[in-house]
């Protein structure tokens, strides 16, 4: 059996959420990459891949799935990672395929079963597959990303004869920031809507640089702008799974829990010691953040 | 332009779902339902398009039970003209709903669909775009702010590192993200209205659509629990924590 990985490209390297995707394929046979845009030497580096198949195409889902269903009839597997790009992706390809795709998969058990979170992650739902090919999305946090170095696989140009709906590519806004990535970072440091104003989110900012921590935001905060959308945490935002996850000022609703609860080590700083986000946190500390984030910020030194 | 809506019955946003102990899924029985909330942002968006002079009529359609006739009541409203129910008892997902939404699309014609980007009970993620594919449509899927002007559609879509833009043909298939809009609440007047507006129903077995599942259940259960943790004192406690037990910074 082979898969074909659809891989993204970011700043000019392999997005870690993506050598996650490669890894979860390997567990089906020999893994070819897709790389639509810029970065397929990047592609073609990384550890554990076959072949890279390269698209010069604009980011858009009605064209990506069409080239993939052009090429489907050579892979038993359809991957992709889990991020908005992924989502948009691979469930129009299932479309094209007459296929149920399986999102958000979080173990493979074999080439048709899969372990998924249900329910914002309050159940898990093992499903076995009956399409004849599978088209999954994964979740980057459960699969080791393979190395981005140590590969040498091919690079071969595609193109998709292929008749799309008329749509048109018009830009993106990317929000600056010089932070780890969210979904990869070591150290997650994430305010709530205790922080009360979008000024106060930058007393984060100081703990996140002494701590390498990338930056998050609960749902609440993000409503309340005091944080962009990019940077929320939860069912609907984000899943992170950092070695150290500190929520501070956020309740802890099952929504953000479903982001993070598989973190390593959970911290929680809220006022209310009744906030479900104590029943998940290793080391809880009860008080006012305004007092606490400064101590910290002195204490850690740096 | 008509709008076409499709919206979901699921477990209450607030309720805690428990999973069966025979681990066959979550408990469904005698728990609060309500509207998805991506689908609620869904008829606010196509209601505002109404308001707005794009939209002449807006269908609201569900797909299941008999008494999801009560969240078709409710976006009728919340501003929908009228509802349309695909009864069915058997268990559904997203490509069986999306074939079904097609049959749909097919008798009514519209000129948009606008949907919830997931569902919060199985969050697939996934009919509006396999619904599109189906329909050879293009998609705006997890849009934060829509605009209709000379037959197309703008999309500003939430993605990972902030928005993108595009651009789609007319009809389209388009997914609401959380900050779209903020649904409005339905009045008592309204709701009164709502109750006089046109719902028919249709036999899913009679729009000639395999809809059978393709993924069997093997079992759900509870995820792993988290150990209890302890409350520190202070600041320096929490950082000695990290430092010497966790040792994570």
């Amino acid at each position: 059996m082979t898969s074909l990985v659809l891989v993204e490209i970011e700043n000019g390297a392999v997005k870690q959420a993506s050598r996650s995707a490669v890894t979860a394929a390997r567990a089906f046979g020999e893994v070819d990459v897709l790389v639509v845009g810029p970065g397929a030497d990047a592609a073609a580096r990384v550890e554990g891949v076959r072949k890279v198949l390269h698209a010069d195409l604009p980011p858009l889902a009605e064209t990506i799935a069409a080239l993939i269903a052009d090429r489907a009839p050579d892979y038993s597997h359809l991957l992709a990672a889990a991020t908005a790009f992924g989502k948009n992706v691979l469930p129009r390809l299932a479309g094209l395929l007459d296929v149920q795709p399986i999102t958000e998969v979080v173990d493979i058990l074999d080439a048709e079963t899969f372990v998924r979170p249900i329910y914002a992650g309050n159940a898990l739902s093992t499903v076995r597959s009956r399409d004849a090919k599978k088209v999954l999305t994964v979740r980057g946090a459960n699969f080791l990303p393979a190395a981005s170095e140590g590969g040498a696989a091919g690079i071969e140009e595609v193109s998709a004869a292929v008749e799309v709906p008329d749509v048109e590519f018009v830009g993106v806004e990317l929000t600056k920031s010089d932070r780890p990535e969210l979904e990869s970072a070591r150290v997650v440091i994430s305010g709530g809507r205790g922080l009360k104003d979008a000024a106060n989110f930058k007393l984060l900012e100081p703990i996140a640089d002494r701590l390498g921590a990338a930056i998050g935001a609960s749902r609440a905060a993000v409503d309340s702008g005091f944080a962009p959308n990019e940077m929320q945490v939860g069912q609907t935002g984000k899943i992170v799974a950092p070695d150290l996850y500190i929520a501070v000022g956020l309740s802890g609703a099952i929504q953000h829990l479903a982001g993070m609860k598989d973190s390593k080590t959970i911290v929680a700083i809220n006022s209310d010691p009744e906030a479900p986000i104590f029943g998940v946190a290793d080391y809880g500390l009860v008080g006012d953040l305004f007092e606490i984030l400064p101590q910290l910020r002195t204490q850690l030194g740096g | 332009m008509k709008i076409l809506v499709p919206v979901k019955r699921v477990v209450d946003y607030n309720v805690k779902p428990r999973v069966k102990a025979d681990g066959s899924g979550v408990e469904t029985q005698g728990v609060k339902m309500s509207m998805n909330p991506f689908d609620e942002i869904a008829v606010e968006e196509a209601v505002r398009l109404k308001e707005k002079g794009v939209a002449s009529e807006i269908v609201v359609v569900s797909i299941g039970v008999t008494d999801a006739q009560a969240i078709l009541r409710t976006a009728m409203a919340m501003g929908a003209d009228r509802a349309v129910l695909v009864q069915t008892d058997a268990a559904l997902e997203p490509l069986g709903v999306a074939k079904l939404l097609q049959a749909v699309v097919d008798r009514e014609n519209p000129g948009l669909v606008v949907m919830g980007k997931q569902a919060i009970d199985d969050d697939m993620n996934a009919t509006g775009q396999i619904l599109a594919a189906r329909l050879n449509w293009p998609q705006g899927t997890f849009a934060n702010t829509v605009t209709v002007a000379d037959g197309r559609i703008e999309v500003k879509r939430e993605v990972d590192g902030g928005l993108e833009t595009v651009r789609l043909a007319l009809p389209a298939v388009v997914t609401t993200d959380l900050r779209l809009n903020e649904p409005r609440y339905a009045t008592m007047p309204n709701i009164m209205k709502a109750r006089k507006k046109p719902l028919e129903t249709i036999a899913a077995d009679t729009l000639g659509v395999d809809f059978a599942p393709r993924l069997e259940t093997i079992r759900v259960v509870e995820p792993p629990v988290r150990k209890a943790g302890v409350k520190v004192g202070d600041v320096a406690e929490l950082i000695e924590k990290l430092r010497d037990e966790a040792k994570v910074i």
